[in-house]
């Protein structure tokens, strides 16, 4: 008999968790003297009360949701990939290769190949940790990390060594073409008179996420792999007795999970900043983890707690501006989330599941 | 000569960087010789790194900083045994989230006490800890080779430095002669058995990992009052992280964590000295510098040379038969 009923594991687990977050996080704005209602008021009309807030809201949610789907993929094979941001940063550099050295005639088949690029580039990164959980039983989580760092040491190299142009002072790559710069929301949904999204950063790339959500969704629940996949991760000793080789889909899972999160440099490398800079990834890679945590690694999940993420940054980023609140609020917030609907998922579901049993107790 | 004594200096700084590589990397042989995974040495550092350096500001005696630090990371260590221990949750998520945690709230705080864009102001006078000087530091400085490798590469250090150098043959002492690190390292591998012998589970592993938070808290305390003059943002600049290369570099065995954060100290002074190293037309970038302790761990976790293996119930949250 489950202990519970499904709505209460999907929806409520995480309601309270998050619940619990925002309380400790209100906490936290009333300790350092500041007002939290009209924080979360700031915070509100920043990045949804104008087209220019949820232009932001929406570029930094489609990171995301390419690093939350990256996580969740991997986490339905329990394998915790916590190396998106070296996956992210190495499919920047695929993204740079296909902008910069081959010329393309319109953008949108440069986008294809970039796509391409940045997930060859995020997949190959995720390969080694990947063969080597599989192949040789190190610990995934302790070789992602370490490929975090080289992966930030190589591309410390490449911008300052080689991919620079000459004269140039600070490490990054040229400018991309005008050919392969993608179009923003502010160029499709503006009219003459009415101009939206203004100098916002989101673009085409948003629907490639939504895109990505759907795909993964038919993936993991529609697939013959999607099935292999799950079981593997429920049982280890049962997916073996079925046929189901590990090593394989270890090694498939970290393909897709690292190819997911190299296909972010498309939105933030080819769509933002339109070259290749030091620090690209500002972290989104890490917070895939509590998107992923969040979203119960379930697509749907992930696309809401990726919006309500890109809400956190770019309200965080106006309350910076407008109070002495600084940014690294929202990276509070972020540990509460992941430490909540993570760490101590069992301190919220252990008294509801007696709750609910002595209710069950109860009706009968 | 003039290649010695860079030589000197070179070595010099590898002790000082090396130390708190080598307190963070103590603190996770602790913790995960008990079977707690441990990946939040970084937070905890950070956190101690701050706070010993506010407090040693405000009251200008680095003492005090000292015991802020630790019970700073010592809150961090409760939270991840409250996750990973009471509640059974993931260790390596916690770790995660503490790390966020400490990242985000020092700048929070600082920036609240102090008005000074994330950082603490300068420490000086008391509230800093000052080098020790060997007797006849002074006087025997002018013998050559004994002279500075006395009074240069031993001599002048902080106390926290000795301290640190101290802890390896009483980690070892601890761990293998007494019957608390017996307990300890057991329940590691085979907490069961652990529990059959009437021992507690619970309370041998949050001791554990109230000693890693007393380590990572001098090792922050170093970083923030001996190594620099105060906290600046993200100061920690992922030494938690070399660390646990280190910890999985040693397999998990005290004396060998010292030869590892000695290493990666000495990596990291020559990266500090200089920038390309040129080798007869081979110019080695000081990036692959950065990233040779990293790559050296994951040679060593693939098992080619030498295979590491973690103690053995790592990670796995313990539940009692009923």
């Amino acid at each position: 008999m489950e202990k519970m009923p499904k709505w209460a594991d999907v929806v409520l687990i995480p309601l309270i968790s998050l619940i619990l977050a925002a309380i400790l996080s209100a906490l936290v704005i009333l300790a350092i003297g500041e007002n939290p209602i009209e924080a979360v008021k700031l915070m509100v009309t920043g990045a949804l009360g104008s087209t220019y807030g949820w232009g932001y809201t929406l570029y930094y949610a489609t990171n995301f949701m390419f690093t939350g789907l990256a996580v969740a993929v991997a986490f339905h094979a329990r394998l915790f990939n916590i190396g998106g941001e070296g996956q992210a940063m190495l499919g920047g550099l695929g993204v740079a290769m296909v902008c910069l050295y081959i010329p393309w005639p319109h953008w949108s088949i440069a986008l294809l190949a970039a796509c391409a690029g940045s997930m060859l580039f995020g997949a190959a990164w995720a390969a080694i940790p990947a063969y080597l959980q599989a192949k040789r039983g190190s610990h995934i989580v302790i070789t992602t990390i370490m490929f975090n760092f080289i992966a930030a040491a190589f591309l410390n190299y490449v911008l300052v060594n080689l991919m620079r142009p000459p004269g140039a002072q600070d490490p990054s790559s040229a400018s991309f073409p005008e050919a392969v710069h993608l179009p923003t929301f502010q160029s499709m949904f503006s009219t003459a008179e009415n101009v939206v999204f203004k100098g916002t950063p989101v673009n085409i790339t948003f629907f490639i996420a939504v895109l990505a959500c759907f795909v993964v969704w038919a993936l993991i629940w529609r697939t013959r792999l999607g099935y292999e996949i799950r079981s593997y991760g429920k049982t280890e000793t049962g997916a073996v007795y079925a046929g189901i080789s590990p090593v394989r889909i270890t090694i498939i899972a970290m393909l897709i999970s690292g190819a997911l999160a190299g296909l972010m440099a498309i939105n933030n490398v080819m769509g933002e900043a339109e070259r290749l800079v030091l620090n690209a990834t500002e972290g989104a890679g890490f917070i895939g983890i509590a998107v992923a945590l969040m979203g119960r690694s379930h697509p749907f999940g992930v696309f809401l707690a990726a919006i309500l993420f890109g809400f956190l940054y770019q309200g965080g980023a106006e309350l910076a501006f407008w109070t002495s609140i600084p940014r690294e609020l929202i990276v509070v917030i972020q540990a509460l989330v992941i430490l909540f609907t993570g760490a101590l998922d069992n301190m919220v579901r252990m008294p509801l599941e007696k709750l609910f049993l002595s209710l069950r107790k109860g009706a009968q | 000569m003039e290649f010695f004594i860079t030589f000197i200096q070179v070595l010099d700084s590898t002790i000082r960087l090396a130390t708190p590589l080598l307190l963070a990397c103590l603190a996770g042989l602790y913790s995960e010789r008990a079977g707690i995974f441990d990946i939040g040495l970084e937070g905890k550092m950070l956190m101690a790194a701050f706070f010993s350096a506010a407090v040693a500001a405000v009251t200008g005696s680095v003492w005090l900083g000292l015991l802020a630090g630790i019970a700073s990371s010592l809150v961090l260590s409760g939270l991840h045994g409250l996750a990973s221990i009471t509640f059974r949750g993931n260790q390596l998520i916690s770790g995660v989230a503490i790390n966020f945690l400490a990242a985000g709230m020092t700048v929070l705080v600082a920036q609240s006490w102090f008005e000074q864009g994330g950082r603490t102001p300068s420490l000086f006078g008391g509230g800093r800890f000052t080098p020790i000087n060997f007797p006849f530091a002074e006087s025997l400085s002018g013998v050559p080779i004994i002279g500075p490798i006395y009074s240069e590469l031993l001599s002048g250090h902080s106390i926290l430095v000795y301290v640190a150098f101290l802890m390896v043959p009483a980690t070892w002492w601890i761990l293998y002669r007494t019957r608390f690190g017996l307990r300890l390292r057991a329940v590691g591998e085979n907490p069961a058995a652990v529990d059959t012998a009437g021992v507690s589970v619970v309370g041998l592993r949050y001791a554990a990992v109230a000693i890693c938070g007393v380590l990572c808290g001098i090792a922050g305390a170093y970083l923030a009052t001996a190594l620099q003059a105060g906290f600046v943002k993200d100061m920690t600049a992922g030494r938690g992280f070399i660390a646990l290369a280190a910890l999985i570099f040693a397999k998990w065995r005290p004396w060998h964590a010292m030869g590892a954060c000695l290493l990666f100290g000495l990596l990291q002074a020559i990266a500090l000295r200089f920038q390309n190293i040129d080798l007869g037309g081979v110019v080695i970038p000081v990036q692959a510098m950065d990233a040779l302790p990293y790559v050296l761990t994951v040679v060593i976790l693939a098992g080619f040379v030498g295979k590491a293996v973690p103690p053995r119930a790592g990670g796995e949250p313990y539940v009692k038969e009923r």
